[in-house]
Formats: structure tokens, sequence, C-alpha cells
């Protein structure tokens, strides 16, 4: 196994970890992203071009998007919520 | 339950797991020792046979174009539930629109983000419509082609305003394209059924590998999947966007 | 050292699991999801692999230089874009509990009685 293989398989482990271990959604969005594209340098060094980049295009145009605009969806509710409440 | 005994549950539970996945993965042959057979097999005579020299985008459309018939599917019908749990319920209705001069770009957006995002959007037009149609060539195809197109009217929304993007990607018109690519991609397995007697089978003429149009139905079927995965995607943006900007209320019981 | 990527699947599937377990929030359960797929990306590509073989991409290389298996790379990357959609379904359906019930707490879902 040559070096890069076991620099991007670290990296991929400390990403996985970050992403559980982020606070609010929001925060892990960005987490998120970044372990996306740790995925992409492991795939790349597995040999894989085809699937690095699929993954890259998906964890950082595809999913960021979803995730943010159902985020923003839900505090906005909040927030309607609590001027419906205090009227 | 409470959620300690949830975690506690689940640490015995994980470590069971754990243990009989270590014996599991323990039996694997060592990594960088590949012992199956059709990887060897595929990898010397792929470009012979189907004259493509990319053999991911040759399995992918034409060896096992079956399976990606299932897999287009499962996307069809999950962008097909995006947009029935999204649908309008009783009790919401869409916000007013604002006055057409005091509508801002979305969440204020500079000059800067704005004119930058003009210059990019006929880039990643182009760079997406070059790795859908150069698939069967480099590494690409009508995925990762797809899922770059769909990018393009979501910068056009970043630059612009909403109702810019429903003017670039209007509900029907992508609606339209995306079943035409499911359509398209069976309609390929079925010409081959039709004119060579086996399902999915090669029947267009393969070329010359290395050039752009080989590999037969590879070009073919690349297209039809790249429009319908941006049409896909295009679709579950325009649904999130539409809750995120312009549903409000509540849903009633 | 050879059994590092399969180790590293197998943490990555755990750890996802036990963030999906333990999260308070619905959203943060589906993007602990997203961990525990790519652990069996990771596993796919860990065994297709051949030591000293290049990329399955015949352009430039002569066709009989040693490569990867292709097989495995075809089910990850249409795996991967599938997958994004069906994290889009599943963000649809926490977006519209949210709404009906007004928390995102897993714990206070209950059944829709109408």
């Amino acid at each position: 196994m040559t070096i890069l293989q076991i620099a991007a398989l670290a990296a991929v482990a400390v990403g996985g970890g970050a992403v559980v271990a982020a606070g609010d959604p929001l925060r892990q969005t960005l987490v998120l992203s970044i372990y996306g594209m740790a995925l992409t340098m492991l795939f790349f060094v597995f040999q894989a071009p085809d699937v690095a980049l699929s993954e890259i295009v998906v964890s950082t145009v595809g999913l960021p998007v979803m995730i943010l605009l159902a985020l923003r969806k839900v505090r906005q509710h909040e927030r309607a919520q609590k001027e419906r409440d205090e009227q | 339950m409470t959620r300690t005994t949830r975690l506690v549950l689940f640490g015995i539970a994980a470590a069971g797991f754990g243990v009989v996945l270590a014996y599991g993965l323990a039996g694997l042959p060592a990594f960088g020792d590949y012992q199956g057979v059709y990887g060897h097999v595929i990898d010397g005579i792929g470009v012979t046979e189907r004259h493509a020299t990319d053999l991911v985008t040759a399995i992918n459309f034409d060896i096992r174009g079956f399976d990606t018939l299932g897999e287009e599917f499962i996307l069809f019908g999950s962008v097909l539930g995006v947009v029935l749990i999204l649908r309008q319920m009783r009790g919401e209705h869409d916000r007013p629109r604002q006055h057409e001069a005091d509508e801002h770009t979305f969440a204020g957006a500079s000059e800067a983000l704005r004119a930058l995002s003009l210059a990019v959007i006929p880039a990643i037009l182009a760079i997406g419509i070059y790795i859908v149609v150069h698939g069967q060539l480099t590494p690409g195809g009508g995925f990762q082609g797809g899922v770059i197109l769909a990018a393009g009217p979501l910068v056009v929304f970043l630059a612009g305003r909403y109702l810019r993007m429903r003017l670039v990607a209007p509900e029907t018109l992508v609606e339209i394209g995306e079943a035409a690519g499911a359509l398209g991609y069976a309609l390929v397995g079925l010409s081959g059924l039709v004119l060579a007697g086996v399902f999915f089978k090669n029947f267009l003429p393969l070329g010359i590998s290395g050039h752009l149009l080989s590999g037969g139905q590879l070009d073919v079927a690349s297209t039809a999947v790249g429009l319908e995965v941006s049409g896909a995607f295009l679709v579950a943006f325009s649904e999130f966007l539409d809750q995120a900007i312009v549903v409000s209320g509540s849903p009633r019981s | 050292m050879t059994f590092l990527p399969y180790a590293i699947a197998a943490w990555l599937f755990l750890v996802g699991l036990y963030g999906i377990v333990s999260s308070r929030n619905l959203i943060r359960a589906i993007l602990s999801l997203t961990v525990v797929q790519s652990a069996t990306y990771v596993v796919l590509l860990g065994v297709g692999y051949s030591k000293g073989a290049q990329a399955p991409i015949f352009a430039d290389i002569p066709q009989t230089s040693k490569a990867v298996d292709p097989v495995v790379q075809v089910l990850v990357l249409t795996d991967v874009v599938i997958e994004a959609t069906v994290t889009a379904m599943l963000l649809a359906l926490a977006v519209q509990a949210y709404k009906r019930f007004g928390s995102l707490d897993p714990q206070d879902l209950r059944a829709i009685q109408d």
C-alpha cells in the first residue's frame, strides 16, 4: 500500500468521525462536503477516476443544496410559528 | 424506551456486530491481491469487444446495461417520492409575490457573486455536455455529466432571482426531459431486443475505438441517462426551493 | 496493514450507525446515514484493487497493461448518484414531519391520527 493510500484512508476515517460528531446540522453539512472530498481522494488513489468524479459532483453540488434548503425551511417555519404564538 | 436504554442496547448489539464484521472481513483476500475472474476477462477483451476505451462506461451501459436500467428507475422513483411528499397540503398557500423591484437576490447576494456566477454558467454547461458525450472515451458518462448539468440552472438561481431560474428551467420542460431520458434508456434496451434478438445487445455500428462515435449504443444510452439524471436533480432542487421560498403555512390535519 | 481499508470501512459503518441511533435531530440522522453508505463504497473498491494496477481506462495506455476490476466501480458509481436522491426523499420526509409535528426530534413523532 502506498503512502498516499494510507493517508487517504486516515483522512476518510477522521472525516467520518467528524461528520457524526459535528454539532448542529448546518455545521455538519459543511463537514460532510469536506468528507466527500476526502472520499474523492481515496477513490482516486484506488485507481477509480469515474467513481471519484461522481462522488465529487454529488457531494459538492447535489447533496449540500438540498440539505441547506431543508434547514432553511425548518428555521423559517420555526420563526413563523414563534410570530404566530406571540400574536 | 429512554435514550440511555437505547444507547446501551445499541452498544451491546454493536459490539456483537463488530465481532462478526471483523471475522467476516478478515476472511477476504489481502488488499491488493485481487482474486476475481471477471476483472481480468473484461480488462483483456473490453476494448476489442466494444471498441470503447472507458471500460467502466462500457460495463455500465452495455455489458451490464440491465442493472443500470433498474438503478435509473430507483432514481426516477425517489424523485417521484420527493414530489409527492412535498405536494401542497390543505392549510398551505403560496406566499404573495413581492413587487419586482423589491425582490432581491437570494439572501442578498453581492454583485461580485452575481458577476462570477454569470461567467461560470456557460463553462458548467459545456463541461457537463462534454462529460456526458465523451463517456466511452475518458472517465465520465451519463451519471456524472447529468449532475454537472443540473448545477447550471442552480447557478442561474444564485446569479439572478428564483423567478429567473424558473424561466431557464421551467417545471414542465424539466419533468418532460427527465421522463424522456428514462424512456429513452428503456427504448435502447428494447431496440436491442427488437433489432438484435437480445435485450440490451449492442445493435449500432461499433466504430473505431478512440473516436467520438464509438461504442455503438454507449453514446445514446449515456445521453439518455444524462438527460434523466439532470432532470431528476433539477426537479428535486425545484421542490426544495419551492418549499424554502414560496410555500408558507402549516398543514392542517 | 493489508487489512486497513476493510478496518476503516468497519469503523465508518459503526460510527455512522452510532450517529443514527444517538441523534436528537432527524437531519443529523440522515447525514450519518451518508457515512454508513460510504463504508460500503470503501469495501467494494478495496476488493477490486490489485497491486501495481492502473485505472481501467485504455485511452492512452497499452491494452495489455494491468488494470483494476471495473465491475465494482460500476456498482459504486451508480450507487453514489442514486443514494443522493434517496437522501433527498428522506429530507423531504423530515421537512414534512417538521411541518406537521413542530419538531425534528425522533422521539416527538407520533403516528398520524386523522
